[in-house]
């Protein structure tokens, strides 16, 4: 996953690389181990659903969709490109496995909620993952979300949610504090989990976890992940939120990647 | 006797002339009956269940009828993500918040991908009068931008009660601006049916014609009424959708010498008057529209009948306006 997410920003030349490779080990381990769906049939009515709020992670997610076998690996090469069902943001409307149109922050939660009540009042068992950044919790709609959640009772909906502790202006930490997340969740009605969302064997046993609380009671898997994770130049970029890469240096990037998967 | 003070007129105000025949909770009943025939329809709302009349379906439907609380992004998220699983959302709320708090989720969540979710936006235009906090005089000016969304000002009961089920049918998402309430019911008293995009010639006039939405269409007719009295012949067409809007209806009364007015509960900026003028000029049909509505101001809080007179929507007013414009 991380080669084609490389592969697909050095096409573009820019983009969210550093956020995409913090996720890759959250997403294989969705993709992998968590999700129900079918990649050859992606609007098979009982899939779980997979809302990428976080529309700017759309590279992460194409390449987990490509590994899923929901998308042809050779499409990647389409990443931003006109015509391509592959926009630089995720949208639904174009992309087989994408579930909504993300990217104004702050929406992923509130549909993902609608989406939990809808499929348990046709009977439906499938879950609903909403996947959000850090950033997104500065939104309120993200919290109206929270309550709105809890108050109903869905046990069918898994909030995961990014933080690299880092969005446009700066640090999360001098933009807006989000401090104290677990008990934030958890004084919100959630059964709260935080976990290192760059260690595979960590994040299986969370979400294996994440079944031990009550049938009603939503969940949120809390990743804590480093920017541009398994390319050390890239780790330790400043300005890492719109990362800029000189040509030169996604051919590094990827022998960097080489060296740390040996 | 000392004449009744007028008190302030809040959120259960009545816009009802005194003496009019009304329908108690014309949507909410109209809902539940749709409700009873199709298993797909769920009613939301953000804590304004009793004053949308959402409440009758929550009655009669308990189990399909989902509270989301003060939080209107919630609202139209949660309908969003019901309607992608196949349910036919009616969520209700005020135009105001509907409008201007919530309107990244409407555009993003329910319009951009086409959603069947039906928008329900109580106290429309000047129907309170607890001030612009509550006052949504520019909710059409505000909508009319986003694509693919249908938007119905509906004139009373019946008007109501035909358009809910004709929302649900139409694919797409749709706003309705609701009137709630003893709502008046004025329009079975002619040979019309609602029809989703469709104006209607009420009345038929060769002087005046007078293109009016929502609660305006009945003050139309009874300035026309009283414009008979100064000899003036007036025509009404009623114009309940202001999205897509009916165009060739529009042409063809506009088609004539007749001085052209468009009558509506909104500002003059960004509703039918602008939707109206726009028609005409961009199929080369130049010719002027009287502008009668609600001034480009916020408005005063106050009582209804009051604030009504003011800002130029009582019967009265209109016939003054049309007099005046008739020179």
């Amino acid at each position: 996953m991380r080669h084609h997410i490389i592969d697909m920003g050095e096409a573009q030349g820019q983009g969210y690389v550093g956020q995409a490779l913090g996720v890759t080990d959250l997403l294989a381990a969705v993709y992998r181990d968590q999700l129900r769906y079918h990649p050859e049939d992606p609007h098979w009515p009982g899939r779980d659903r997979f809302l990428l709020s976080i529309g700017h992670y759309a590279i992460a997610l194409y390449a987990a969709l490509a590994e899923a076998g929901v998308l042809e690996v050779e499409e990647l090469a389409t990443y931003g490109a006109d015509e391509s069902r592959l926009p630089m943001s995720g949208m639904a409307s174009y992309t087989p496995g994408m579930e909504i149109s993300g990217g104004s922050l702050g929406h992923g939660l509130p549909v993902a909620v609608g989406m939990a009540l809808g499929l348990r009042h046709r009977g439906n068992d499938a879950l609903v993952y909403n996947f959000l950044s850090d950033g997104e919790l500065n939104e309120g709609a993200t919290w109206e979300a929270a309550m709105g959640a809890a108050h109903h009772g869905l046990g069918n909906l898994v909030a995961v949610v990014d933080i690299n502790a880092l969005q446009a202006d700066g640090p999360t930490a001098s933009v807006l504090s989000v401090d104290a997340l677990v008990e934030k969740w958890q004084a919100f009605g959630w059964h709260a989990v935080r976990v290192d969302g760059n260690d595979i064997a960590e994040l299986l046993h969370a979400f294996d976890r994440l079944r031990d609380c009550e049938e009603r009671q939503p969940r949120v898997l809390l990743c804590d992940t480093t920017i541009g994770k398994g390319v050390p130049l890239l780790e330790n970029r400043e300005r890492a939120h719109f990362m800029r890469v000189d040509e030169h240096e996604w051919q590094i990037a990827r022998e960097q990647l080489d060296g740390s998967a040996r | 006797m000392t004449k009744k003070r007028l008190t302030t007129s809040a959120m259960i105000a009545s816009f009802a002339e005194e003496g009019q025949r009304t329908t108690a909770a014309p949507f909410g009943h109209a809902l539940s009956g749709l409700a009873a025939q199709r298993d797909e329809i769920v009613g939301l709302t953000a804590d304004l269940g009793k004053y949308t009349d959402m409440h009758i379906f929550a009655e009669s439907f308990p189990a399909r009828y989902y509270q989301m609380g003060m939080a209107e992004q919630l609202l139209f998220g949660a309908a969003a993500g019901m309607a992608e699983v196949g349910l036919v959302p009616f969520a209700s709320t005020y135009s105001v918040f509907a409008t201007r708090r919530a309107y990244d989720s409407l555009c993003l969540d329910i319009a951009e991908p086409g959603l069947n979710v039906n928008i329900v936006g109580g106290l429309p235009g000047l129907t309170t009068g607890y001030g612009p906090s509550h006052q949504a005089t520019e909710d059409l000016a505000i909508l009319r931008g986003v694509p693919g969304l249908t938007i119905v000002d509906p004139c009373d009961s019946v008007d109501i009660e035909q358009a809910v089920p004709a929302l649900a049918d139409s694919a797409g998402p749709t706003y309705l601006r609701l009137l709630r309430g003893k709502v008046p019911t004025v329009l079975d008293e002619y040979d019309y049916r609602f029809e989703l995009g469709k104006a209607a010639e009420l009345r038929s006039g060769g002087d005046v014609v007078l293109v009016s939405s929502g609660l305006m269409t009945m003050r139309a007719l009874d300035a026309a009424q009283k414009l008979a009295e100064h000899r003036v012949d007036t025509a009404v067409v009623h114009c309940p959708t202001i999205k897509p809007l009916d165009t060739e209806t529009i042409l063809r009364v506009a088609d004539s010498g007749r001085m052209l007015a468009t009558l509506e509960n909104h500002s003059v900026v960004g509703g039918l008057a602008e939707s109206v003028a726009s028609t005409l000029v961009t199929n080369n049909a130049t010719r002027g529209v009287v502008p009668i509505g609600l001034p480009d101001e916020f408005l005063a809080a106050g009582a209804l009948p009051t604030l009504h007179d003011r800002y130029g929507l009582s019967t009265d007013r209109i016939v003054k306006r049309v007099l005046e414009e008739l020179g």
